[in-house]
């Protein structure tokens, strides 16, 4: 089985977003920038994939500027083959998105795409059931276990009930979600060893793929703020505070 | 404009997020919904009473009993050749039907719309609702997910809609439905609950995290919901979980035990009415949403509390 992992270079999710004076967006100059947490378990399963012998090869794509192929060393030192960026300064919609990887996919023809359920910059959760829909494959969002049953996968999805299973046949998009693996951290000599790996690099264009935004943002703002309350010292205050809230008799 | 709302449903009952869909739809035209199952007339009764529908549409057949976006997507963008904007609950069955449907119409989704400022202009939530973007949509038709928390509830009664039988396609005969293990509680559900209770890795265990919070959720009437860090330790299960990527709530009252506050939690519960936090740590960042704090050991303040209401 071959696999195809998309990969985003995003703000780091530790660093707390700072909307830009003008209302253009979030400043992100000299911000650190990391792989987006959902993909980073997207490349962990399918190198898991990989280790158990069900998988063959593991080509990671990142769609962003110049810098993303930083992030592209950091799945190929976690395990991935090689790797492919789609280079443009423009901000790519998940629909362009969508259609650049189905480019991808009719050049590589990979059993298994694994995405990430969404990046936590945007927050739009749209890539990975697009993609699948452009091609005409099932999809396994919100993945919290995948097992491969011969030419089938078995998809546990989180959904807002619990949990559910669907079966589908390959090829297959799958996103994940939080609990599918924790991703491990690439070691040292293979950080280096990732360096000789294979990277191309192409251009939407090469897969003609208008990028052009569909969608324009008017303005950024910041949301509104809440103040700080009161501190109550004791359960019994806190208990006439739920009382006068109407929660408690 | 004609707009199309995907009902949420369980093969019997509406679910409540899509009644803020309704509401939101409401604000761009006439509403008109999509009920996809098996044996869902019932479903689409209810439909045809919500207030503002004039039209249920009913696409019946055992291939969409378990509503896979496989199965269902193709059925709504037949229906988006005469209707201009499709509308579903942000919920995990709308997040995972809509933007199959968007990409089939190759339109740009709009997600997790906060307000309707127009035709085709609208606001959403973007960096784990840090920012709030302004966005306008070039695309002729709409495909927008609706926060369910940011929209009033229809009513569920009052409309008088028609109901039409329409196309139920077939199956892709590439996904199938296998099992589904969902959570049984007597509790309210976590996103329409007036009050939520909701504890952090502080429980230090599965059998303290439900041993300490249950009574006190059962004494309140108050559905139990937890942060990702009490998720992946294990104490609950994810459909607890609150946040960015997890359930987004806002109750009358949300009641944060042992929760240090993270972004990615605040996310999801900042728009609570009145927020109250319980932490043994002075300095933890809930307390700076929190309306009422209480500092202290969670393991004494909660069976008390619980005694004392």
């Amino acid at each position: 089985m071959k696999l195809l992992v998309a990969v985003k270079r995003v703000i780091d999710f530790n660093v707390k977003p700072r909307v830009k004076m003008d209302g253009s967006g979030v400043d992100l100059a000299n911000v650190k920038m990391s792989m987006n947490p959902f993909d980073e378990i997207a490349v962990e399963e399918a190198i898991r994939l990989k280790e158990k012998g069900a998988a063959t090869e593991i080509v990671a794509v990142s769609i962003g500027p110049a810098k993303a192929q930083e992030t592209l060393r950091t799945a190929l030192a976690m395990g991935a083959d090689r790797a492919i960026l789609v280079q443009t300064e423009e901000e790519v919609e998940p629909l362009a998105v969508a259609k650049i990887l189905k480019g991808i996919a009719g050049e590589e023809n990979p059993d298994l795409i694994i995405l990430g359920k969404q990046a936590i910059d945007d927050d739009s959760n749209q890539t990975g059931q697009m993609l699948a829909a452009l091609l005409g494959w099932p999809q396994g969002t919100f993945a919290s276990k995948v097992e491969v049953a011969g030419g089938d996968l078995n998809v546990t999805r989180e959904v807002d009930g619990g949990l559910e299973t669907v079966k589908l046949a390959t090829p297959a998009v799958v996103t994940t979600d939080l609990r599918l693996n924790e991703p491990r951290y690439a070691s040292l000599p293979n950080i280096m060893k990732a360096k000789s790996k294979p990277l191309a690099t192409k251009s939407p264009g090469d897969y003609g793929v208008d990028v052009a935004p569909r969608i324009e943002t008017l303005k950024v703002t910041e949301p509104a703020k809440r103040q700080a309350g009161v501190k109550v010292g004791s359960v019994d205050e806190l208990v006439g505070k739920l009382k006068a809230l109407g929660v408690a008799k | 404009m004609k707009t199309l709302v995907l009902v949420e449903h369980d093969g019997s009952s509406i679910k409540d997020a899509t009644l803020a869909a309704v509401t939101a739809a409401s604000q761009l035209g006439e509403v008109h919904l999509l009920v996809a199952g098996s044996g869902v007339g019932g479903v689409a009764d209810a439909g045809t009473k919500i207030a503002g529908v004039q039209k249920v549409h009913v696409a019946d057949g055992g291939h969409l009993e378990h509503q896979l976006a496989e199965d269902v997507a193709p059925v709504a963008a037949k229906l988006m050749e005469s209707h201009d904007a499709f509308l579903a609950p942000a919920t995990t069955t709308g997040k995972n039907v809509a933007p199959r449907v968007a990409a089939l119409l190759d339109v740009m989704q709009v997600s997790d719309i906060l307000s309707v400022e127009g035709a085709d202009t609208f606001t959403r939530p973007i960096y784990a609702g840090n920012a709030i973007a302004t966005v306008k949509s070039k695309d002729a038709k709409k495909v927008i997910t609706v926060r369910g928390t940011a929209f009033e509830k229809a009513a569920r009664d009052g409309g008088s809609g028609s109901v039409e039988a329409v196309d139920a396609g077939g199956s892709s005969g590439k996904s199938s439905f296998v099992s589904a293990e969902l959570s049984k509680s007597e509790r309210p559900e976590l996103t329409s609950a007036k009050v939520i209770v909701s504890g952090g890795r502080a429980f230090g265990s599965n059998d303290q995290f439900h041993a300490l919070l249950d009574p006190l959720a059962d004494k309140l009437g108050a559905a139990v919901g937890a942060s990702r860090a009490a998720v992946d330790a294990g104490y609950a299960p994810n459909d607890y979980q609150v946040g960015q990527t997890g359930k987004i709530v806002a109750p009358e009252v949300y009641i944060a035990i042992g929760i240090s506050g993270a972004i990615q939690h605040l996310a999801g519960m900042k728009d609570s009415k009145t927020i109250i936090a319980i932490n043994k740590d002075e300095e933890a960042p809930i307390f700076q949403v929190a309306d009422v704090g209480l500092v202290g050991d969670l393991f004494k303040i909660v069976p008390e509390l619980t005694e004392k209401l």
